[in-house]
């Protein structure tokens, strides 16, 4: 027993690896064994069928019928069905840039290219310093150049005819950019017990705005706001979605915010006041930083939930992603053939979202790195 | 000590309740410049309140608190003054977790004083080095152990060059291995001549550095004195009680 001690490099032989992992984890027990194996069947069965109906059945391309229009019959009497991916190939244009004329469609494709560029920018930690704002300036005044057109010899195109992703993306950039800063600005007039009224003020706001529906506000913001303003001056149905979108979603994230600043620690607090830090420093330099680390998990819970309900601007008649899919959906033409495009929307959903989310976790962990407690 | 200086910190018939409890009552203090006090007393004494009334996390409620020649009022310029001359080092460090050690001590100088940040990095590095932890200036918080955040939050709190210095029971939430290591940093700090006011049990300190020790009951000071006499010739029974109990604890 004189090597008790001696150090071993490894752990015994079949704790590791990937026949002990699914030995553990998979085929524990018997029956843990016939719920994997059930499991598989099932999951191995439907992912053919789908495999089967996506791929191997699919039809890409329908022949063109008398009229010039694409004759889709064989995608309705096919056997064994299969998916009707030439719907996505005929309407892709329209779903994705709804009735933006024909020929100036590369302008919303740019669009969408340069909210992307932005994006990724944005991303970076790298690039988090002041002349972000200025880049973000300029590429949103573009793209309102490239939408509207009316000068450098773009034709002016009206915003009832935009429609598809650009409207999406615009809902959702905008309305988050701004509703993200008035967020945190209410979360902490909430707070501020000294000033009695801008704290009433907030949590007047925060309480009538999570207390009714956004589709409500959204009718309120089309319908019956226009009747309260002056004759004539009447912004555009856009401008008011958005504006009701803003407000909608900074109520929600300001609570977010707010759960942020209540899990802070009082002594941060008190430690910078005796430093002798202004409200802005300490609020802007120790208190925002950490909280909102804090709550980056909800706030990108948040940040997705929205972004999946600009497609709610559909019930004012705004022609976004989803709606132009159902208009899609709608032509004669095509009649019968739906599940595809849904698909397709669903698959640009889900990019954005699982993009969203894919970063919260990166930031997180390079946050938590810094951090290491 | 020339007699002609005006008191660092005056608190005259100082009263604080919170709600109905009256945690303050009639406590006057006089602190010269270069004094060093050590305050001492059961735990709900209203040590940690009175010490935290100098530089007004707490709001005294009656009375007057004059700290380096300005009175603490609703005043908020007064109390950003003050802010600037007096440091605190508190019993669970505070430091700031999402900065380095280095940002930590450099952030109030340069956004408070304005000093230019090469001058403030520079001047963190001496007091860094002074606490003996230069080595972890580029480290963060959460990476060091607690008698070296203790230290950081001290070099913290000088880098503002105060002219006082507060400490809320510092080594209060420390191993046995580490209240030495910051408490021969405040001794040495003590050596350089800073006012300093100390909520602290430890008695050993007092009696090496303390010029007065002040004993604090049920929200009123009951004696203050030099530490010898305190120690050695107690007049109060709650002293003796107070003391004996500490002691007994060692």
């Amino acid at each position: 027993m004189r090597q008790s001690a001696v150090i071993r490099e490894r752990p015994p032989a079949g704790s590791v690896g990937p026949v002990a992992w699914l030995r553990t984890h998979l085929f524990g027990s018997w029956w843990s064994t016939a719920v994997t194996l059930l499991l598989g069947y099932l999951l191995l069965r439907w992912g053919l069928g789908f495999v089967d109906w996506a791929v191997v059945n699919a039809i890409w391309s329908v022949p063109a019928g008398e009229n010039g229009q694409p004759d889709a019959t064989i995608c309705r009497t096919a056997e064994p069905a299969g998916a009707c991916w030439a719907v996505i190939g005929d309407k892709a244009r329209f779903i994705l840039f709804g009735r933006f004329p024909y020929e100036s469609q590369w302008r919303p494709a740019l669009c969408v290219a340069i909210f992307l560029a932005l994006f990724g920018i944005s991303a970076s930690r790298r690039c988090w310093r002041r002349e972000l704002l200025l880049i973000w300036t300029v590429a949103l005044s573009a793209i309102g150049v490239l939408m509207w057109g009316g000068v450098l010899g773009l034709e002016f195109v009206p915003e009832d005819m935009w429609g598809g992703l650009p409207i999406t993306l615009i809902l959702a950039t905008f309305g988050l950019a701004f509703a993200f800063p008035l967020s945190v600005l209410v979360a902490l007039g909430r707070r501020a017990t000294d000033l009695p009224a801008v704290k009433i003020l907030c949590v007047l706001y925060v309480e009538l705005i999570r207390g009714v529906p956004l589709v409500s506000l959204l009718f309120m913001a089309s319908v019956m706001f226009p009747l309260f303003m002056p004759v004539g001056m009447n912004p555009d149905k856009l401008l008011r979605a958005q504006v009701a979108f803003i407000l909608f979603a900074g109520a929600y994230l300001a609570e977010v915010v707010r759960g942020g600043l209540q899990a802070l620690p009082k002594g941060q607090y008190e430690a910078a006041d005796a430093l002798g830090l202004s409200y802005w420093q300490k609020t802007g330099l120790i208190i925002l930083p950490q909280a909102l680390r804090l709550v980056i998990p909800p706030l990108v819970n948040t940040f997705i939930g929205f972004f999946k309900d600009t497609s709610l601007v559909l019930i004012i008649g705004i022609l976004d992603l989803l709606t132009a899919g159902k208009v899609a959906m709608a032509d004669p033409v095509w009649q019968g053939v739906g599940t595809e495009i849904y698909l397709f929307l669903g698959a640009i959903y889900f990019a954005f979202c699982f993009a969203m989310s894919k970063y919260s976790r990166r930031l997180e962990r390079s946050f938590g790195r810094a951090r290491n407690r | 000590m020339s007699e002609a200086a005006p008191p660092a910190i005056v608190l005259d018939k100082v009263n604080k309740w919170y709600g109905s409890m009256h945690v303050l009552r009639d406590v006057s203090l006089t602190v010269q410049a270069r004094e060093r006090v050590v305050v001492c007393g059961p735990s709900g004494s209203g040590k940690s309140t009175m010490i935290r009334c100098i530089n007004r996390l707490e709001s005294h409620q009656e009375g007057r608190i004059v700290v380096d020649g300005t009175e603490l009022t609703d005043d908020l310029r007064a109390l950003d003054t003050i802010r600037r001359e007096v440091g605190m080092v508190f019993q669970s460090f505070n430091l700031f977790p999402h900065l380095t050690v280095l940002e930590n001590c450099t952030l109030a100088p340069v956004w408070v004083r304005k000093t230019p940040r090469a001058e403030a990095e520079e001047r963190a590095m001496d007091y860094l080095r002074r606490v003996r932890i230069p080595e972890q200036a580029h480290k963060f918080p959460g990476q060091l152990s607690g008698g070296q955040q203790q230290r950081v939050a001290i070099a913290r709190a000088l880098c503002m060059q105060p002219k006082i210095m507060l400490f809320d029971e510092p080594t209060s939430a420390l191993d046995p291995e580490m209240i030495k290591e910051v408490l021969e940093t405040m001794i040495e700090l003590a050596e350089t001549g800073m006012t300093m006011v100390c909520v602290t049990h430890e008695m050993g300190f007092a009696r090496r550095v303390a010029d007065r020790v002040v004993f604090m009951d049920r929200g009123e000071i009951v004696e203050s004195n030099s530490p010898h006499e305190m120690f050695e010739n107690p007049k109060t029974e709650r002293l003796k009680l107070f003391l004996s109990q500490i002691l007994r604890g060692h």
